[in-house]
């Protein structure tokens, strides 16, 4: 108690005690404004699951769909380029897919899929979010390329299995969407 | 009669409202260095861009249409149907650049003649949030024509907050509010553009300014002419802002907008710089243009991005560039403020600083390769190493002595 008879100390503890409690409120208060910025039911909605028939897709042929505004490739690789991806594990960054969120745990081999030949995988090149250009053929970008993707933006390479090359500004392989198969020929993409 | 109405009036008013006071502390009382030099334009210029923006601005927004369907046929209409919109949009668009123009000489100004120095410590953290602001308005603002450019832009400036470790890819959704870059995206930067940042910027302004009529200006002699007073108490080398500094600035307004109009109606994409190609096609979620590069006035910040090889790592030395500025004050520990009168090796290093940031501008804008690369990694070596040797030249170097009084 000071000599005008205020109790300093319960002041003090008032104080603290609507200053905590109303930074409180406003934390609450913040909820509904901070929540709204989120992907809305329409968004969702729009990024439920997608279903494709493989059985029609050509040997090195490349199908892109639009799965939540990205560009999803599917594509058939043919025995050859299934073989090459084995054997140049040694100018691979990540060869065995060991960064576990660049794939489900189903793509976690060399072929980077559920099926040999069939590939899934999101177009969006992990450096800076460009579309990588598909080049399946050898000596297709320059002498010594076995067949990949090729960002345009700032050079990053991929082989057919999305999993990046040393030395280029990429920093990891390719994302595989989740996908499944419902039978033979459907491939669902989006669902797991 | 009328003169003494009047007087009544401005009377009752005043003791109502401190208008007298206000204008004197501000214009006609307001006592500024008599030494200004051709480097002080650019704080006035910098606010007639600003109106001109928000004047422009407030227009456009009457007929553009935020939403991903719309957004980039309004533009088209704004170009082609109103009736000189397509003179309302250029001088926008033209405005950015000139704004960001008119910041960096203000800015050089800054480091030429030390504006950061005690007192003015506050002034310059304060304008350094200003360009912050000016950034993300920007950025906020480029989204909107919904052009190809404008959604890849968008697309890997989000992208960045991504290669934050575990919160990272649900941040960028949220702040995209979708999957990709999206309507939503669209519409919530439209209301950032037009009604978030303008409050918040013209804030700023009002603290930049508070700040600055509070410690007084500097001048290219860095004389503190608050020190020397005669017995009225007003800055012998001080003269009132108005009229004569306001004079000043209106030739400089004039020059200004010579410049600015033969842009805006010679050459309003000027070459590609103020409006970039691919921004004429729309947004194509599917296709990215085939080099992306951010208008001239971010490149030199990404092209320190693109010079590190580790994304994180590069996204923090981009950071870094600007935080950087925050810390200006207290890194220069010079005896004394202008560069008239440091030694020859802040001399140097301000020259190669500036060098590099405009090599670095440039190679922002060109699609990489390695020897480019390289080049961007010594120029952003040699960005910070300008600040982080300010502490060591500042202390090493020879000054000459500032006069007391302004010549």
């Amino acid at each position: 108690m000071d000599k005008n008879n205020v109790d300093i100390r319960k002041r003090q503890a008032l104080i603290v005690a609507s200053t905590i409690v109303g930074g409180i409120g406003a934390g609450f208060a913040a909820v509904p404004f901070i929540s709204s910025w989120l992907p809305s039911a329409r968004a969702k909605a729009m990024g439920s699951a997608i279903d494709i028939d493989v059985s029609n897709i050509e040997e090195g042929q490349r199908i892109t769909l639009d799965w939540r505004g990205k560009p999803i490739f599917v594509i058939k690789r043919s025995k050859e380029s299934v073989e090459t991806l084995s054997s140049i594990s040694e100018k691979l960054r990540d060869p065995l897919s060991n960064e576990t969120t660049q794939q489900p745990a189903y793509a976690k081999n060399i072929h980077r899929s559920i099926k040999e030949d069939i590939f899934v995988v999101i177009g969006i090149c992990t450096h800076l979010g460009c579309v990588p250009l598909y080049k399946p053929k050898k000596g297709e970008v320059d002498s010594s390329w076995v067949g990949g993707f090729f960002c345009p933006c700032h050079g990053s390479r991929f082989d057919l299995a999305g999993r990046v090359f040393k030395g280029v500004p990429a920093p990891c392989n390719l994302v595989i969407p989740p996908h499944k198969y419902l039978n033979e020929k459907l491939l669902r993409i989006g669902e797991e | 009669m009328y003169k003494n109405l009047s007087e009544k009036l401005f009377n009752w008013l005043n003791k109502r409202l401190p208008v007298k006071a206000f204008y004197e502390d501000h214009m006609s009382k307001y006592y500024a260095p008599k030494n200004f030099n051709f480097w002080y334009y650019f704080g006035s210029l910098a606010m007639l861009t600003f109106g001109i923006q928000i004047l422009s601005g407030i227009w456009l927004a009457m007929f553009y249409n935020p939403s991903s369907k719309e957004a980039f046929d309004s533009v088209e209409y704004i170009m082609r149907d109103v009736k000189f919109g397509w003179l309302i949009r250029y001088i926008h668009s033209t405005g950015a650049s000139f704004f960001f123009i008119v910041v960096y000489l203000h800015i050089f100004r800054g480091f030429l003649y030390g504006s950061y120095k005690k007192p003015r410590e506050l002034l310059w953290i304060i304008g350094v949030v200003i360009y912050l602001c000016l950034m993300a308005e920007c950025f906020f603002g480029y989204l909107l024509p919904w052009g190809n450019m404008s959604f890849w832009g968008a697309q890997v400036i989000t992208s960045l907050f991504g290669a934050i470790p575990i919160v990272g890819d649900p941040l960028v959704e949220w702040i995209r509010g979708d999957y990709t870059v999206s309507g939503a995206t669209l519409n919530r930067f439209f209301s950032l553009h037009v009604s978030a940042m303008p409050l918040i910027f013209l804030a700023v302004i009002v603290l930049h300014l508070t700040a600055l009529h509070e410690v007084g200006s500097l001048n290219p002699d860095g004389i503190e002419i608050k020190e020397n007073k005669d017995s009225n108490g007003i800055p012998v080398d001080g003269i009132p802002f108005h009229p004569y500094y306001t004079v000043k600035d209106l030739f400089g307004v004039s020059v200004f907008l010579f410049a600015f109009f033969s842009v805006v109606f010679f050459k309003p994409d000027f070459f590609g710089f103020f409006l970039e190609g691919p921004n004429f096609t729309p947004a194509d979620q599917l296709a990215t243009p085939e080099h992306i590069a951010p208008v001239w006035y971010m490149t030199p910040y990404y092209a320190i991005l693109r010079a590190v090889p580790n994304k994180l790592a590069g996204i923090l030395a981009m950071g870094a560039a600007i935080a950087i500025l925050f810390f200006v004050p207290w890194l220069d520990r010079s005896p004394v403020k202008s560069m008239r009168y440091k030694g020859i090796l802040s001399k140097i290093a301000l020259s190669l600083f500036i060098i590099s940031f405009v090599i670095l501008g440039y190679l922002g804008m060109q699609p990489p390769s390695e020897g480019k690369t390289l080049l961007a990694q010594i120029c952003s070596l040699i960005y910070f190493i300008f600040f982080l040797s300010m502490p060591i030249l500042s202390s090493i170097e020879k000054c000459k002595n500032p006069p007391e009084r302004v010549k």
